[in-house]
């Protein structure tokens, strides 16, 4: 009798799936290296635990379960991480002043904006430069949300943090590269 | 009384980011424009905050037009590692 249970083929594991899981991983962690070991570990834990695989998924789903795994052990290793470039600070954190803007942070006017708004490659490469000087974690969040144009709820679950644990890494993500642009770019 | 109804630059700025995605609810929207009245920093903020968008916007949607994959090099030595893991 044919057996209509799904049955793993790990020989044909990268023609069918790799690209996939590759897209995946990239669009998560914004690094082609980095998103290639993932897929690599992700088939590698794949094969270990075969005997694991009842059947209940298709394969492809299987995969992408163990992949995410990797990226939330990823995200949270760069979330522990200490001593890397904190994020700055744009308001004061304590005393009478808290929560009103750093004198040295307080936003100028952009005075030719819509001259320099103007859409261009260089422009592009100051936007990416900013974004790639923020601590790691907070541009892998922002880049889901902003970028790649994630749901809240889908980035929260896959991340497994809070929103209101996203919204203060927007936060702060923005404001630094409002700061970011202002100083390479606007005013400069 | 009222209190809770103004609120620092902070957390003005903060509601004004989660707008940029339509994601403030209705009462901040209120507390943000309480704020604006009295702090012309955190309106140039927000009209800044507005190109800023403009300028993610342009790039999603370059990015959203890549579709990365994995070459064919990239493939054989994966292939030969999961090989390699197998033995």
């Amino acid at each position: 009798m044919a057996n209509t249970k799904p049955t793993l083929q790990p020989d044909k594991w990268i023609d069918n799936y790799a690209d996939y899981l590759f897209n995946y991983a990239v669009v998560r962690v914004n690094d082609s290296d980095l998103a290639k070991d993932l897929v690599q570990d992700t088939f590698i834990a794949a094969l270990k635990s075969a005997k694991n695989f009842q059947g209940k998924s298709t394969e492809r789903t299987w995969l992408v379960s163990i992949l995410k795994r990797k990226v939330i052990d990823y995200y949270r290793k760069i979330n522990s991480k200490k001593g890397q470039a904190e994020v700055r600070m744009n308001f004061y954190v304590d005393g009478e002043q808290e929560g009103n803007w750093l004198e040295e942070r307080v936003p100028q006017s952009w005075d030719n904006a819509s001259e320099k708004a103007v859409e261009n490659e260089e422009l592009k490469d100051q936007l990416e430069a900013c974004i790639d000087n923020l601590p790691e974690k907070y541009a892998m969040v922002f880049r889901m949300k902003t970028i790649q144009e994630f749901e809240t709820e889908e980035i929260c679950k896959e991340l497994d943090i809070t929103a209101s644990n996203l919204w203060v890494i927007i936060h702060r993500a923005r404001t630094q590269l409002r700061k970011c642009m202002e100083d390479n770019w606007f005013n400069s | 009384m009222f209190k809770f109804l103004f609120i620092t630059c902070d957390e003005a700025t903060m509601i004004c980011d989660k707008s940029q995605y339509n994601e403030a609810s209705l009462f901040e929207k209120i507390q943000l424009n309480i704020h604006f009245l009295r702090c012309g920093i955190c309106r140039l903020y927000t009209k800044q905050n507005n190109k800023m968008s403009d300028l993610f916007r342009m790039k999603a949607t370059d990015c959203q037009k890549e579709k990365p994959c994995l070459s064919d090099i990239d493939k054989a030595a994966l292939k030969q590692k999961l090989e390699n893991s197998k033995a």
